[in-house]
């Protein structure tokens, strides 16, 4: 069997594979590599969570906590997406001191869809167009002050967008 | 050479309303060509707006963005004829910047 090149430097996966090494070797050593992975994930590109194929793991990564669903996250996408390689997806949010707005679909290859940095004075509203593999859910979490919340809406996909 | 960014930038009221279309295969590495071989990925990994020296919105991006990546994003502030910078890079260290006038 051949192996997809995912164009990440070879280095990148056993950082990754020491990482999740890390996780399980204990609580005290999870909340370090998290708190590693936080911080990361503010001002650099999350190379690391992008490649997760588990939704959990990669809002660990990103974020390290999980989310609560909360009805302050407003996800707007198509019931039905006859092409999955290109569904618009977009978010709105009454929440207020947001930081950060991310996509996850957990029935692609890779779960983490787009993470976008928002900074001070700027909207907590995104839209933009993604691929979806097949039918599946869709997730965005929104970090405002501090907090992680989410929405959830499930996408059927009459024709998938990973083509092959 | 065109450039592979998009970008109209509205002022309106309060805010700024910036819509954005780049050109870009956005492959997946997921993906099989005539032959049977795997495409290799090639995607943009980081897409950042700046206006007035600072930035105002970040986008990093995976392999599910779609092809030819679309974002709609608002911030608070900017003025007509003011300068936006738009600039991206992607997974093979490509990268391409435009600057545009608010509108």
């Amino acid at each position: 069997m051949t192996t997809p090149d995912n164009g990440f430097p070879a280095r990148r996966r056993l950082i990754l594979k020491g990482a999740g090494t890390v996780a399980l070797a204990g609580l005290g050593i999870v909340s370090f590599s998290r708190a590693n992975a936080v911080a990361a994930a503010n001002d650099r590109y999350p190379e690391d969570a992008f490649r997760q194929k588990d939704e959990k793991e990669a809002i660990k990564l990103l974020y390290g906590r999980t989310a609560e669903p909360s009805d302050k996250v407003k996800l707007d996408a198509p019931e039905i997406a006859e092409n999955g390689a290109v569904v618009p997806i977009s978010v709105s949010t009454t929440l207020t001191e947001v930081t950060s707005i991310a996509f996850v679909v957990p029935e692609n290859p890779n779960v983490l869809a787009a993470y976008y940095r928002i900074p001070p004075g700027t909207m907590p509203n995104v839209a933009n167009r993604l691929k979806m593999a097949k039918t599946t859910n869709v997730t965005v979490i929104v970090e405002a002050a501090g907090k992680l919340y989410s929405a959830t809406k499930e996408v059927k996909v009459t024709v998938g967008g990973c083509g092959g | 050479m065109a450039s592979s960014i998009r970008v109209r930038a509205i002022a309106g009221g309060e805010t700024t309303e910036v819509q954005t279309l780049i050109q870009h295969p956005m492959d997946s590495g997921f993906v099989k060509d005539a032959k049977g071989e795997f495409i290799p990925a090639h995607f943009i990994q980081e897409l950042s707006f700046e206006y007035d020296g600072r930035k105002v919105f970040v986008a990093d991006w995976g392999t599910a963005v779609s092809k030819d990546p679309y974002v709609k994003f608002s911030f608070k502030g900017g003025n007509k004829g003011d300068d936006l910078k738009v600039s991206w890079i992607d997974n093979k260290g490509g990268t391409d910047t435009a600057t545009v006038k608010i509108q």
